[in-house]
């Protein structure tokens, strides 16, 4: 049953996913504005301008452009980026392990200090504690990372200067690395003061972006241990003698967690949108800074490869959420 | 006119337990009160401000680049916030930064909630094919991260003000769309509405005259919330620098400006910032406000 539902979902998105490629598609192209004439020189003859399209294929009729890029794409070839003269998977293939780790701690931090900040309110539930918590959390609710980004840039890097500004890793240290999964490959060989390194480097857009998905974890998760608290299963627990915290991590967190953990995968989608902006506040580079300036100079078959990535990567998160909600709930496995 | 019973006695019990009226419960709400107050002084600020500014926010002067806020060493009188790195008034900057948020917030939630709500309202009540096909267009749209949705947007209808608030519109419509709809199915199943059909109200008047007023309550909440978003899109759009010219001041504008020069003036930055945070909070903070108030399931 469960596999149906998974199959049918992941059809329906792989058509929407591929409905969104058409529309970008065309749109980029029926608008004004090529990228040619964003990258030559004001002083080109149009001999020149017409040779550089032709190398492109960009004076092909839209249909026949449409045939060329499906047939690689299909084949794995995303065409060569406008820009950065290289091929776009090769491109995408660089870029996504920085965003995959720092959307992933961000994930970690989030729901590591959401689940705490929420039990910690529980235990403090009806005292002046738990105000203070409720107070503070529907303020942090409204505000962005964009916002925790800037505030941690003046905090971090002007009022105590302890961590760098832009970028992944101190320049002359990157040289080291066979993969791209900087931290993770620096952890699993041991290389804990390149580790170091750059953690330094991705704690601020990490917490950034952590932050907001925090608020939400807490809000949502504080008001299911709270009514989980008040269940018979929780009494009973009581009166067997169970100590405050292990009732509220042991029994109540067990049956509380399911709509927090939904609502995460959601909100993990909103995330990883939020890299956008992050990356580029912090000059990371990641895919999400790669997309602004994709945009800004029309680099057409690059933002067709980062459109697909970004909705198959969204995919992927929605179908986990299912499977592990699903599997965490027997009620729903047999719906 | 209401009838009321004669008798005094029972009819000062009555309003003793009738609930305060909605003008009340809202005066008497803190954070509507607190919120509101300071969006209104926003909205003043942003009629006056060449009024309420003490410089001209546009007046370079490389003489008095980056001088820092009152209270700092080597102050200068006439910049209490200091100056940017061109020499011009960072707290001149601010107050005309709240036009273009100001504008943003109001026309693009405004316009977002209209054909959201209007969608919701015609897919809720009417159900059917619309409904199918409506709601399905909302569930691709909203599979989409807003900020990238919003840069490849502006990457095709161009920069500039209004691309902003078409931006900000045709992405979150969505939003509205669904929470209107839910809503009026919901009413849809009240005895008011059967009772509206029995005495043989038009569709449309049923919808508009009967449903609409009483999910207004979580629009208006709703508006309220999505004002907020829509100031920090603009801002982000700004920063990216895919929104008004430069020449115009904006928050997001002048943070850009201040990320780069913010080991000399970090003031360039926290300014804006500080400004940007207050009211994205004021909105949300009104907002649930609001929703509290208005709302009687809500209400507690």
């Amino acid at each position: 049953m469960l596999l149906a539902v998974v199959v049918n979902r992941a059809a329906m998105a792989l058509l929407t996913l591929a409905g969104v490629a058409v529309v970008v598609f065309v749109l980029l192209r029926v608008v004004p504005g090529d990228p040619v004439s964003m990258m030559i020189s004001p002083g080109a003859s149009a001999a020149d301008i017409a040779a550089l399209k032709a190398h492109y294929g960009l004076d092909q009729p839209l249909l026949i452009q449409f045939w060329i890029w499906v047939k690689g794409v299909v084949a794995g070839d995303f065409g060569v980026s406008i820009t950065l003269h290289r091929n776009v998977t090769e491109v995408l293939a660089d870029r996504l392990p920085a965003t995959l780790e720092l959307a992933a701690l961000a994930l970690v931090v989030a729901v590591a200090l959401g689940g705490s900040v929420a039990v910690a309110g529980t235990l403090m539930r009806r005292s002046a504690g738990e105000a203070v918590i409720d107070g503070l959390n529907s303020i942090m609710l409204a505000v962005p990372d964009f916002i925790w980004a800037m505030a941690l840039v003046l905090l971090f890097v002007v009022a105590i200067p302890v961590l760098p500004l832009t970028g992944r890793i101190d320049p002359v240290l990157a040289e080291g690395f066979r993969t791209k999964f900087y931290l993770v490959e620096s952890i699993v060989t041991g290389r804990f003061a390149l580790a170091g390194n750059v953690l330094s480097h991705m704690a601020m857009p990490t917490v950034a972006l952590a932050l907001p998905l925090a608020a939400v974890i807490v809000r949502l998760l504080k008001q299911s241990l709270k009514e989980a608290m008040v269940q018979d299963y929780v009494l009973l627990a009581r009166i067997k003698g169970f100590r405050e915290l292990r009732l509220v991590l042991q029994e109540a967190l067990r049956n509380a967690v399911g709509p927090t953990l939904a609502l995460t995968g959601v909100q993990f989608t909103f995330l990883i949108g939020g890299t956008v902006i992050v990356e580029r506040i912090f000059a990371y580079p990641g895919i999400g800074n790669l997309a602004i300036d994709a945009v800004i100079n029309r680099d057409f078959p690059l933002i067709q490869g980062l459109v697909l990535l970004f909705g198959f990567i969204f995919i992927l998160i929605n179908i986990g959420v299912d499977i592990t909600v699903a599997a965490l709930n027997p009620r729903l496995r047999h719906a | 006119m209401e009838y009321r019973a004669p008798q005094p006695a029972t009819a000062a019990v009555d309003d003793a337990r009738r609930p305060p009226s909605v003008a009340v419960r809202l005066a008497r709400d803190p954070k509507v009160v607190c919120a509101g107050g300071f969006i209104l002084v926003l909205i003043v600020l942003a009629l006056a401000a060449p009024l309420a500014a003490p410089q001209d926010p546009l007046a370079q002067n490389l003489l008095m680049a980056t001088v820092p806020p009152v209270g700092f060493t080597g102050a200068e009188p006439g910049f209490p916030l200091g100056t940017d790195g061109l020499g011009r008034d960072v707290l001149s900057r601010v107050i005309y930064g709240t036009r273009v948020s100001l504008t943003v917030a109001f026309t693009a939630a405004g316009l977002a909630c209209l054909i959201g709500s209007l969608l919701g309202l015609v897919a809720g009540f009417f159900g059917g094919v619309g409904d199918a096909l409506i709601s399905r267009l909302v569930d691709v749209w909203m599979a989409f991260p807003p900020v990238l949705l919003s840069i490849l947007l502006i990457a095709v209808i161009g920069t500039g003000l209004h691309s902003v608030i078409l931006a900000i519109v045709v992405i979150d419509w969505t939003r509205f769309c669904r929470v209107v709809r839910t809503e009026t199915m919901g009413q849809a199943q009240m005895d008011y509405v059967v009772a509206a059909r029995a005495i043989g109200f038009a569709r449309p008047a049923i919808l508009f005259r009967e449903i609409l007023p009483n999910i207004a309550p979580v629009l208006i909440a709703l508006l309220t919330l999505e004002m907020g978003i829509a100031v920090v899109v603009e801002a982000i759009l700004s920063f990216v620098g895919l929104s008004v010219s430069s020449d115009t001041p904006t928050w997001g504008g002048m943070i850009a400006e201040g990320r780069q020069i913010v080991h000399e003036a970090w003031w360039v930055l926290a300014a804006p910032l500080a400004a940007l945070f207050a009211t994205v909070v004021a909105f949300n903070q009104l907002g649930d406000g609001l929703a509290r108030s208005l709302d009687p399931v809500l209400r507690r």
